[in-house]
């Protein structure tokens, strides 16, 4: 899989900072159906976990609000290039995905 | 009980006991997810039920929030939340007006610095509201953004 995740960890200095978009609906499940008028079930990423060589450097946990198509953006220093960097999404319909990259 | 409705017995006992296990599994993985937090409307209310905590301690130098004053479209305004504290172990974002007040936390490792940049959903003109919590201390921010477009429904 991974057809959902673009992800990005470069190295400047001390920092590596990893840089992630994910191709998802992010439904609130607040919006109405235009033309049945019901309810579109709830759609979200309740999840994510990032990884450096296998140890975990960030966890989030999201609810509704987090747009569409999510981007997060964050940094950590102890990484070196060629190192594994793993992240991975669950949702709240038990969709899943998870990608590798190595740091650049 | 003959030997062989003994081994049927323990047979349909194990893929019983393994199914039910299988069934358990994302119920358990799901109980990570703060789901009562993520309920409340209100941020003192999500902030007690995520932490047992909502003393907040004002720190406009120590918690930086990056976000514009008017979003045209509610349904993606880009946020940055930085902080200047030591031993930052999470960071979280939350909209006072929005149908459920938590929008995210992000739980950082120690070689983690205190910095998360990300897109979050606004329905009114509200207050966004960055917390950085530090061991048992929480540090925050807020900035009022006036939204033309409501981003989440309802």
């Amino acid at each position: 899989m991974a057809d959902t995740i673009k992800i990005r960890a470069t190295l400047e200095g001390e920092i590596t900072t990893v840089k992630a978009q994910i191709i998802h609906i992010m439904e609130t499940g607040l919006f109405k159906n235009r033309t049945t008028g019901e309810l579109i079930p709830a759609h979200y990423i309740q999840e994510v976990t990032c990884a450096h060589n296998g140890k975990v450097v960030l966890s989030a946990e999201w609810g509704i609000a987090v747009s569409k198509n999510p981007y997060i953006a964050f940094s950590f220093s102890g990484g070196k290039k060629g190192d594994a960097i793993t992240l991975s999404w669950l949702d709240n319909q038990g969709g899943q995905d998870s990608i590798e990259t190595t740091v650049n | 009980m003959t030997s062989h409705t003994r081994r049927r017995f323990l047979k349909v006992t194990l893929a019983g006991a393994l199914w039910g296990l299988l069934m358990a599994l994302p119920r358990m993985a799901a109980a990570a997810w703060p789901a009562a937090a993520f309920r409340h409307k209100t941020v003192p209310g999500a902030l007690k039920e995520l932490l047992g905590n909502a003393n907040l301690t004002t720190a406009t130098d120590e918690v930086r929030l990056t976000v514009t004053d008017l979003a045209e479209n509610g349904a993606v305004v880009p946020v940055t939340i930085e902080s200047r504290l030591a031993n930052v172990d999470s960071i979280i974002i939350f909209v006072d007006k929005n149908p459920s007040a938590l929008v995210a936390r992000f739980n950082l490792a120690p070689n983690v610095r205190p910095f998360i940049k990300t897109n979050i959903k606004m329905a009114e003109t509200s207050h966004v509201i960055a917390v950085a919590k530090a061991g048992d201390k929480l540090y925050s921010t807020k900035k009022k953004v006036k939204v033309v477009l409501n981003g989440c429904g309802g």
